[in-house]
Protein backbone atom coordinates (compact mmCIF):
# COMPACT_ATOMS: atom_id res chain seq x y z
CA UNK A 1 0.00 0.00 0.00
CA UNK A 2 2.76 2.53 0.59
CA UNK A 3 4.80 1.66 -1.85
CA UNK A 4 1.43 2.32 -4.41
CA UNK A 5 1.14 5.39 -2.94
CA UNK A 6 4.89 6.16 -3.06
CA UNK A 7 4.54 5.44 -6.91
CA UNK A 8 1.61 7.60 -7.38
CA UNK A 9 3.38 10.40 -6.24
CA UNK A 10 6.73 9.61 -8.39
CA UNK A 11 3.72 9.62 -11.04
CA UNK A 12 2.48 13.10 -10.22
CA UNK A 13 6.38 14.94 -9.57
CA UNK A 14 8.49 12.58 -11.39
CA UNK A 15 10.88 13.53 -9.11
CA UNK A 16 14.36 11.64 -8.52
CA UNK A 17 13.35 11.57 -4.58
CA UNK A 18 10.66 9.14 -5.42
CA UNK A 19 13.26 6.49 -6.97
CA UNK A 20 15.09 7.44 -3.72
CA UNK A 21 12.00 5.90 -2.08
CA UNK A 22 12.12 2.80 -4.20
CA UNK A 23 15.97 2.22 -3.31
CA UNK A 24 15.54 2.21 0.15
CA UNK A 25 13.23 -0.37 0.24
CA UNK A 26 15.05 -2.40 -2.39
CA UNK A 27 18.25 -2.36 0.13
CA UNK A 28 16.06 -2.96 3.09
CA UNK A 29 14.98 -6.15 1.21
CA UNK A 30 18.43 -7.07 0.16
CA UNK A 31 19.76 -6.59 4.18
CA UNK A 32 16.89 -8.71 5.35
CA UNK A 33 17.59 -11.31 3.07
CA UNK A 34 21.23 -11.43 4.59
CA UNK A 35 19.99 -11.56 8.00
CA UNK A 36 17.65 -14.73 7.61
CA UNK A 37 18.87 -18.12 7.14
CA UNK A 38 17.58 -20.69 4.75
CA UNK A 39 15.77 -23.29 6.79
CA UNK A 40 16.48 -26.31 3.84
CA UNK A 41 19.53 -25.66 2.51
CA UNK A 42 21.11 -24.67 6.57
CA UNK A 43 24.45 -22.93 5.75
CA UNK A 44 22.89 -20.13 2.91
CA UNK A 45 21.26 -16.80 3.70
CA UNK A 46 17.98 -16.20 2.22
CA UNK A 47 19.59 -14.60 -0.45
CA UNK A 48 22.17 -16.98 -1.28
CA UNK A 49 19.44 -20.16 -1.32
CA UNK A 50 17.99 -21.51 -4.43
CA UNK A 51 15.49 -23.83 -2.28
CA UNK A 52 11.99 -23.16 -3.07
CA UNK A 53 11.49 -22.53 0.59
CA UNK A 54 14.00 -19.34 0.27
CA UNK A 55 11.81 -18.67 -2.75
CA UNK A 56 8.75 -18.33 -0.46
CA UNK A 57 10.56 -17.05 2.36
CA UNK A 58 11.76 -14.18 0.06
CA UNK A 59 8.30 -13.43 -1.32
CA UNK A 60 7.08 -13.31 1.95
CA UNK A 61 9.50 -10.35 2.89
CA UNK A 62 8.80 -8.48 0.11
CA UNK A 63 5.57 -8.71 0.73
CA UNK A 64 5.64 -7.42 4.56
CA UNK A 65 7.71 -4.45 3.44
CA UNK A 66 5.12 -3.77 1.29
CA UNK A 67 2.95 -3.47 4.12
CA UNK A 68 4.71 -0.77 5.85
CA UNK A 69 6.48 -3.63 8.27
CA UNK A 70 9.59 -2.24 10.24
CA UNK A 71 12.35 -4.72 9.71
CA UNK A 72 11.80 -5.81 13.63
CA UNK A 73 8.34 -7.13 12.64
CA UNK A 74 9.51 -8.70 9.67
CA UNK A 75 11.89 -10.94 11.77
CA UNK A 76 9.68 -11.16 14.43
CA UNK A 77 6.75 -12.65 12.04
CA UNK A 78 9.34 -15.30 10.54
CA UNK A 79 10.89 -16.01 14.20
CA UNK A 80 7.22 -17.01 15.21
CA UNK A 81 7.13 -19.41 12.46
CA UNK A 82 10.43 -20.57 12.07
CA UNK A 83 12.00 -19.99 15.66
CA UNK A 84 15.77 -18.67 16.48
CA UNK A 85 16.93 -20.83 13.94
CA UNK A 86 15.95 -18.58 11.01
CA UNK A 87 18.06 -15.47 12.59
CA UNK A 88 21.81 -16.09 11.86
CA UNK A 89 22.23 -13.67 14.72
CA UNK A 90 20.71 -15.48 17.80
CA UNK A 91 19.14 -13.53 19.86
CA UNK A 92 20.51 -12.32 23.32
CA UNK A 93 18.65 -14.32 26.09
CA UNK A 94 18.77 -15.88 29.29
CA UNK A 95 18.68 -19.65 27.06
CA UNK A 96 21.73 -18.17 24.99
CA UNK A 97 23.07 -16.62 27.63
CA UNK A 98 26.21 -19.95 27.59
CA UNK A 99 26.48 -19.36 23.72
CA UNK A 100 27.20 -15.49 23.76
CA UNK A 101 28.69 -15.75 27.46
CA UNK A 102 31.57 -18.40 25.91
CA UNK A 103 34.29 -16.90 24.11
CA UNK A 104 34.78 -14.24 26.85
CA UNK A 105 34.51 -16.39 29.34
CA UNK A 106 37.21 -18.12 27.66
CA UNK A 107 39.28 -15.30 26.56
CA UNK A 108 39.36 -14.03 30.19
CA UNK A 109 40.47 -17.59 31.45
CA UNK A 110 43.09 -17.83 28.76
CA UNK A 111 44.59 -14.43 29.77
CA UNK A 112 44.67 -15.69 33.46
CA UNK A 113 46.66 -18.60 32.95
CA UNK A 114 48.67 -16.68 30.39
CA UNK A 115 49.35 -13.68 32.91
CA UNK A 116 49.73 -16.55 36.39
CA UNK A 117 52.90 -17.95 34.27
CA UNK A 118 54.23 -14.78 32.95
CA UNK A 119 54.31 -13.94 36.86
CA UNK A 120 55.65 -17.14 37.77
CA UNK A 121 58.70 -17.31 34.92
CA UNK A 122 59.17 -13.54 36.50
CA UNK A 123 59.50 -14.64 39.99
CA UNK A 124 61.83 -17.31 39.11
CA UNK A 125 64.03 -15.36 37.06
CA UNK A 126 64.68 -12.57 39.53
CA UNK A 127 64.55 -14.25 42.91
CA UNK A 128 66.85 -14.39 45.44
CA UNK A 129 68.99 -17.47 45.14
CA UNK A 130 68.58 -20.32 47.48
CA UNK A 131 71.38 -21.25 50.09
CA UNK A 132 72.73 -24.12 48.08
CA UNK A 133 72.87 -22.03 44.86
CA UNK A 134 74.58 -18.82 46.87
CA UNK A 135 77.53 -21.71 48.54
CA UNK A 136 78.22 -22.45 44.58
CA UNK A 137 77.96 -18.56 43.58
CA UNK A 138 81.05 -18.16 46.33
CA UNK A 139 82.90 -20.76 45.61
CA UNK A 140 82.98 -19.79 41.59
CA UNK A 141 83.96 -16.78 42.64
CA UNK A 142 86.37 -17.83 44.59
CA UNK A 143 88.10 -19.74 42.06
CA UNK A 144 87.86 -17.32 39.62
CA UNK A 145 89.78 -14.94 42.07
CA UNK A 146 92.65 -17.39 42.59
CA UNK B 1 48.50 -34.51 40.51
CA UNK B 2 45.70 -32.16 40.26
CA UNK B 3 46.73 -30.85 37.05
CA UNK B 4 46.57 -34.58 35.17
CA UNK B 5 43.20 -34.77 36.72
CA UNK B 6 41.81 -31.52 35.60
CA UNK B 7 42.97 -32.16 31.95
CA UNK B 8 41.18 -35.24 32.14
CA UNK B 9 38.32 -34.00 33.09
CA UNK B 10 38.71 -31.04 30.43
CA UNK B 11 38.77 -33.97 27.77
CA UNK B 12 35.81 -35.43 29.36
CA UNK B 13 33.94 -32.35 29.08
CA UNK B 14 34.75 -32.23 25.55
CA UNK B 15 34.20 -35.81 24.94
CA UNK B 16 30.77 -35.27 26.27
CA UNK B 17 29.74 -31.77 24.50
CA UNK B 18 31.27 -33.62 21.11
CA UNK B 19 28.95 -36.76 21.61
CA UNK B 20 25.90 -34.72 21.88
CA UNK B 21 25.95 -32.38 19.44
CA UNK B 22 27.72 -34.71 16.58
CA UNK B 23 24.67 -37.33 17.19
CA UNK B 24 21.88 -34.87 16.93
CA UNK B 25 20.14 -34.03 13.51
CA UNK B 26 20.75 -30.92 12.28
CA UNK B 27 17.97 -31.15 9.68
CA UNK B 28 15.28 -30.85 12.70
CA UNK B 29 14.45 -28.35 13.92
CA UNK B 30 12.14 -27.48 16.70
CA UNK B 31 9.11 -25.41 16.13
CA UNK B 32 7.93 -22.48 17.81
CA UNK B 33 4.57 -23.17 17.46
CA UNK B 34 4.01 -26.28 19.33
CA UNK B 35 2.10 -25.84 22.25
CA UNK B 36 -0.12 -22.84 20.84
CA UNK B 37 -3.37 -22.85 18.97
CA UNK B 38 -2.86 -23.86 15.49
CA UNK B 39 -2.26 -20.50 13.40
CA UNK B 40 -5.55 -19.57 11.62
CA UNK B 41 -5.55 -20.07 7.91
CA UNK B 42 -8.00 -20.05 5.10
CA UNK B 43 -7.28 -21.71 1.80
CA UNK B 44 -9.51 -22.95 -0.79
CA UNK B 45 -10.14 -27.05 -0.48
CA UNK B 46 -8.12 -29.41 -2.92
CA UNK B 47 -11.48 -30.94 -3.65
CA UNK B 48 -13.00 -28.25 -4.86
CA UNK B 49 -11.71 -24.01 -5.24
CA UNK B 50 -15.52 -23.02 -4.27
CA UNK B 51 -15.28 -24.80 -0.61
CA UNK B 52 -12.92 -23.28 1.62
CA UNK B 53 -11.14 -24.98 4.53
CA UNK B 54 -10.47 -23.03 7.77
CA UNK B 55 -8.14 -24.35 10.33
CA UNK B 56 -9.83 -22.78 13.48
CA UNK B 57 -12.74 -25.63 12.67
CA UNK B 58 -9.73 -28.33 13.48
CA UNK B 59 -11.05 -28.83 16.80
CA UNK B 60 -13.34 -30.95 18.93
CA UNK B 61 -11.21 -33.92 18.40
CA UNK B 62 -7.42 -34.73 18.20
CA UNK B 63 -6.24 -34.70 14.88
CA UNK B 64 -3.45 -34.97 12.50
CA UNK B 65 -2.71 -31.91 10.50
CA UNK B 66 -0.21 -33.57 7.58
CA UNK B 67 1.67 -31.93 4.98
CA UNK B 68 1.67 -33.50 1.42
CA UNK B 69 2.63 -33.28 -2.01
CA UNK B 70 2.15 -35.55 -4.87
CA UNK B 71 5.97 -34.67 -5.97
CA UNK B 72 7.59 -35.58 -2.25
CA UNK B 73 8.26 -39.26 -3.01
CA UNK B 74 8.74 -38.98 1.10
CA UNK B 75 5.72 -39.11 1.16
CA UNK B 76 4.57 -42.36 0.01
CA UNK B 77 6.99 -43.65 2.85
CA UNK B 78 4.19 -42.62 5.68
CA UNK B 79 1.11 -43.19 3.06
CA UNK B 80 0.67 -46.65 3.73
CA UNK B 81 0.56 -46.14 7.91
CA UNK B 82 -1.49 -42.59 6.96
CA UNK B 83 -4.29 -44.71 5.62
CA UNK B 84 -4.45 -46.92 8.40
CA UNK B 85 -4.65 -44.68 10.70
CA UNK B 86 -7.08 -42.21 8.94
CA UNK B 87 -9.52 -44.87 10.25
CA UNK B 88 -9.11 -44.32 13.99
CA UNK B 89 -8.13 -40.61 13.62
CA UNK B 90 -9.30 -37.23 12.06
CA UNK B 91 -6.68 -37.03 9.75
CA UNK B 92 -6.31 -33.26 7.57
CA UNK B 93 -3.98 -32.86 4.81
CA UNK B 94 -2.26 -29.65 3.54
CA UNK B 95 -1.52 -29.86 0.23
CA UNK B 96 1.84 -28.43 -0.36
CA UNK B 97 3.19 -26.15 -3.62
CA UNK B 98 1.32 -28.38 -5.88
CA UNK B 99 -1.20 -29.05 -8.77
CA UNK B 100 -4.88 -29.61 -8.09
CA UNK B 101 -4.81 -32.42 -10.94
CA UNK B 102 -1.40 -34.32 -9.64
CA UNK B 103 -2.99 -33.92 -6.44
CA UNK B 104 -5.67 -35.08 -6.89
CA UNK B 105 -4.24 -37.74 -9.46
CA UNK B 106 -1.91 -38.60 -6.92
CA UNK B 107 -5.02 -39.56 -4.22
CA UNK B 108 -7.04 -41.47 -6.13
CA UNK B 109 -3.76 -43.97 -7.02
CA UNK B 110 -2.58 -44.27 -3.74
CA UNK B 111 -5.94 -43.54 -1.68
CA UNK B 112 -7.42 -40.64 -0.22
CA UNK B 113 -6.63 -41.00 3.74
CA UNK B 114 -7.50 -36.96 4.28
CA UNK B 115 -11.33 -35.92 5.59
CA UNK B 116 -9.92 -32.41 3.34
CA UNK B 117 -7.02 -31.62 2.14
CA UNK B 118 -6.13 -27.71 1.69
CA UNK B 119 -4.98 -26.25 -1.20
CA UNK B 120 -1.54 -24.31 -0.36
CA UNK B 121 -0.41 -23.85 -4.59
CA UNK B 122 2.21 -20.62 -3.39
CA UNK B 123 2.95 -22.40 0.24
CA UNK B 124 1.66 -19.91 2.27
CA UNK B 125 -0.44 -21.54 4.27
CA UNK B 126 3.00 -23.83 5.26
CA UNK B 127 4.79 -20.38 6.19
CA UNK B 128 2.15 -20.16 8.55
CA UNK B 129 2.82 -23.06 10.11
CA UNK B 130 6.67 -23.17 9.95
CA UNK B 131 7.25 -26.16 7.27
CA UNK B 132 10.10 -26.40 5.80
CA UNK B 133 10.45 -29.94 4.83
CA UNK B 134 7.67 -32.05 3.23
CA UNK B 135 5.92 -34.22 4.67
CA UNK B 136 5.21 -32.73 8.22
CA UNK B 137 2.81 -33.52 10.97
CA UNK B 138 1.47 -31.85 13.42
CA UNK B 139 -0.42 -32.89 16.54
CA UNK B 140 -3.22 -30.53 17.46
CA UNK B 141 -5.26 -31.54 20.62
CA UNK B 142 -9.00 -30.77 20.71
CA UNK B 143 -8.78 -27.24 21.55
CA UNK B 144 -6.67 -26.94 18.44
CA UNK B 145 -3.32 -27.07 20.25
CA UNK B 146 -0.45 -27.74 18.22
CA UNK B 147 1.16 -30.78 20.96
CA UNK B 148 3.96 -31.97 18.22
CA UNK B 149 4.89 -31.94 15.05
CA UNK B 150 6.87 -34.97 13.05
CA UNK B 151 9.11 -33.76 10.45
CA UNK B 152 10.01 -36.17 8.26
CA UNK B 153 8.14 -39.64 6.91
CA UNK B 154 5.84 -40.56 10.26
CA UNK B 155 6.90 -44.44 10.99
CA UNK B 156 4.99 -46.43 13.55
CA UNK B 157 7.60 -46.19 16.08
CA UNK B 158 7.17 -42.29 16.10
CA UNK B 159 3.39 -42.33 15.91
CA UNK B 160 3.15 -44.69 19.05
CA UNK B 161 5.44 -43.02 21.16
CA UNK B 162 4.98 -39.33 20.19
CA UNK B 163 1.55 -39.26 19.03
CA UNK B 164 -0.42 -41.83 20.58
CA UNK B 165 0.95 -41.21 23.78
CA UNK B 166 0.37 -37.90 24.16
CA UNK B 167 -3.14 -38.97 23.32
CA UNK B 168 -3.57 -41.68 25.70
CA UNK B 169 -1.96 -38.96 27.89
CA UNK B 170 -4.23 -36.40 26.82
CA UNK B 171 -7.30 -38.37 27.88
CA UNK B 172 -8.72 -38.91 31.44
Amino acid sequence: MKRATAWGFCLLFAGSACLAVDEAADERYRNLLYELRCLVCQNQSLADSDAELAGDLRRRVQDLIDQGMSDKEIIAHLQARYGDFILYRPPLAWRTAALWASPFVLLALTAWLLLRRIRRGHARASGSLSDVERERLKDVLKRGSD
Amino acid sequence: MIRGWLAVAVFAGLVAMLAFGLTRDPSRVSSPLIGLPVPAFQAERLASADEHFDSTALRGEWSLLNVWASWCTTCLEEHELLMRLSQQLALYGINHRDTRDEARNWLQVYGNPYRASAFDEYGEVGIELGVYKVPETFLLDPDGVIRYKHVGALDEEAYQEQILARIREGRP
